[in-house]
């Protein structure tokens, strides 16, 4: 059964998703546990296979051919080093999330919806899924539909009528960014004739005056328009804040610490294993300039648009513009140490995001909303929630010992031996700014004056606490030990860059 | 529906039902070798069932292909599409690779009529999912308020007895 891994990994959450509204018909509440038994498969699944090519040598992948026609004719499911990490990152989140949402869809989402509810959000941790494990670029797009489609539905699915806006603007961004990615898709597949990853790769690579050629260049164009507005890269991000502040706790949750990244992921991917190496370190130095101002201009201006929120979900959602600009970064800078920091930050980002949101759904589940002000005094009634908050703030700034420190440092690194020294007062600089916010939240929680009566009147019940709580232990596991760490050196050398 | 169609209007949709639906089934099974298949099939068979709605109104159209129907429709053709998929599996093959159902061993001939039949039954799964995706979105985008569906509802009560008359 081993072999099936990489393919069971999407299908038994797919069928799952199909069966759950068949079986909430006949049993309604049964959903929740069809729902987290497929995810746990999954993450079995997505952690046993980056073992198993963890283990193997460097540029070592598992290849699965849906049907048994091979590569160029068929569609190939891929996993290798870089994928692993961010498909399991999926695949934990996911379930993390499905655990975490039962309490609090009860409070969020009335009776009915519930199912539905189930499915979409099933359906979207297969479309993320699938996106990370494809090796077809056709394949990916559709996949990326999935997601995307889920994803407006999970977010319009939000208590207040400003949802449905959100949910609509987010549409209508979305949409125009999977075109111009569905256009570069396009003018590859022109220009090669083939849709799969390591086909076109290995035609670049073979063929480098293809580079010269400008539909080549258009299509790394379209691709780094059309992600950019589906990570919220800094300029093209006017959708997230409302997206993730209108949207379910339990959606927000599960999009803020995955949707983007994901994105940013298909961005790795498309720059390293489908244009090449050669081509982003030739051929168009204005793309990579450019996403250089950009990505500092988002990890500077993020944390600094989110000191001023009244709202923890808005804040968050400021705070994620900015990690996204972390990830990118990487990317940019096209060196050992960059992409190493690009990558940690893909699971270190996820645990202290995921944590944070955690502590926002815990606050509206207590008092309906998520203002800051309520906050006062947490420390003392719901200490659990607050230590949570307390974890992974300090890893969104980036304190030694914890999991955001060890990517601001290589990232620090990677922009030193790139010779951007520039990067580093940058990083600096919003690691001051994360310390204002994050210092905001903290002097609420734990240094509120004793006569002030909280509005969170109690702890959170154990099936909300217990997987935050495991998030922030992520943020101190990743930051401890060195695990992430060489994952993250080994995805990137495998993915071309020496030492 | 504030005026009800000639009666040359419905005696014609009615009895193009019928062969709109066999000319979808048509479609479908051309799929797999020839211009055609399961969404394009599906697609036709769903048009059957707008005529229907718009011909003799909102009400009478949904009553053909109730929410409850459609709701259990579209998700079960998209598991009778995986599920092919997922028994490949059982039997031994790779997902999808129809000549599980024959074994590795069986000859070209046999291997090509578990293709056949494999591609014929992923095709109809699309189709039910495909119609009763067009269905609901024609009929929750036509959806009138509250108060015109039930004056549709009694028109057409009358529209059915001057159709039997006829």
């Amino acid at each position: 059964m081993t072999q099936h891994l990489p393919v069971l990994v999407i299908v038994v959450p797919l069928l799952t998703a199909l069966i759950v509204p068949l079986v909430e018909r006949v049993r309604r509440g049964s959903a929740w546990y069809l729902v987290t038994g497929a995810l746990l498969f999954s993450t079995y699944a997505a952690i046993q296979m980056l073992v198993q090519v963890s283990s193997g040598p460097i540029e070592g992948s598992i290849r699965y051919a849906l049907g048994a026609w091979s590569a160029p004719m068929g569609i190939e499911y891929v996993v290798d080093r870089v994928n692993g990490i961010v498909l399991t990152m999926v695949a934990v989140v996911g379930l993390i999330s499905a655990v975490w949402m039962r309490p609090s869809l009860k409070m969020e989402i009335r009776e009915q919806a519930r199912g539905s509810y189930y499915t979409v959000f099933l359906l979207c941790c297969v479309g993320f899924m699938g996106m990370t494990i494809t090796g077809d670029i056709f394949n990916l797009y559709v996949f990326l539909e999935i997601a995307s489609i889920t994803s407006y539905v999970l977010i319009a699915m939000g208590k207040r009528r400003q949802a449905l806006y959100a949910g609509y603007s987010y549409l209508i961004v979305g949409s125009i960014g999977a075109t111009f990615i569905l256009l570069g898709i396009g003018h590859l597949y022109m220009r090669t004739g083939v849709l799969s990853m390591a086909d076109i790769v290995a035609l670049f690579e073979a063929n480098p005056e293809l580079f010269e050629k400008s539909d080549v260049r258009v299509a790394f164009a379209f691709f780094t328009v059309g992600l950019a507005m589906k990570m919220a890269l800094f300029p093209l991000h006017g959708w997230q804040p409302s997206a993730y502040t209108q949207a379910p706790s339990a959606a927000s949750l599960f999009i803020a610490a995955t949707s983007t990244k994901v994105s940013a992921y298909v961005f790795y991917r498309i720059s390293f294993s489908v244009f090449g190496i050669q081509f982003l370190e030739s051929a168009l130095p204005v793309i990579r300039d450019g996403l250089l101002v950009m990505a500092a201009a988002a990890i500077v201006l993020g944390p600094l648009l989110a000191i001023r929120q009244n709202n923890l979900k808005r804040l968050l959602a400021y705070s994620s513009v900015g990690q996204i600009g972390y990830i990118m970064l990487g990317v940019v800078l096209l060196n050992m140490d960059g992409v190493t920091g690009g990558l940690i930050h893909f699971w270190n980002h996820a645990a202290a995001k995921g944590a944070l949101f955690c502590v926002a759904g815990a606050l509206v589940y207590r008092t309906g909303s998520a203002r800051i002000a309520d906050l006062a005094g947490m420390g003392r009634t719901a200490p659990w929630t607050a230590t949570v908050l307390t974890i992974s703030g300090c890893s969104m700034i980036g304190v030694p010992l914890t999991a955001g420190f060890l990517s601001k440092w290589y990232l620090g690194a990677g922009a030193l031996a790139a010779d951007r020294w520039m990067i580093v007062p940058v990083l600096l600089a919003s690691s001051i700014f994360t310390a204002i916010y994050v210092w905001r939240l903290l002097s609420l929680v734990w240094f509120a004056p004793k006569e002030a009566v909280p509005a969170v009147t109690k702890e959170v019940p154990w099936a909300m606490r217990g997987p935050a709580l495991v998030l922030a232990a992520g943020c101190l596991v990743f930051g401890l030990s060195s695990i992430s760490v060489s994952i993250a050196r080994d995805a990137a050398r495998a993915l071309g860059l020496g030492s | 529906m504030t005026e009800t169609p000639s009666l040359i209007v419905r005696y014609v949709a009615r009895r193009a039902v019928p062969f709109i639906q066999l000319y979808a089934l048509y479609v479908l099974g051309h799929g797999e070798d020839g211009p055609g298949g399961g969404f394009q099939g599906g697609v036709i068979f769903a048009s059957s069932f707008v005529l229907m709605g718009l011909v003799y109104g909102w009400g009478r159209g949904r009553e053909d292909c109730p929410e409850r129907v459609a709701d259990v429709i579209a998700p079960a053709g998209c598991l009778l599409y995986a599920g092919i998929g997922a028994v490949c599996l059982l039997l031994g093959g790779a997902f999808l690779q129809y000549e599980a159902f024959v074994g590795v061993d069986a000859d070209h001939h046999a291997k090509h009529h578990a293709h056949h039949f494999g591609l014929i039954g992923i095709e109809l799964g699309v189709m039910l999912t495909v119609t009763a995706s067009m269905v609901t979105l024609f009929f929750e985008m036509a959806r009138p308020d509250d108060e015109e569906v039930a004056d549709g509802v009694a028109e057409e009560v009358d529209a059915e007895g001057e159709d039997a008359d006829a």
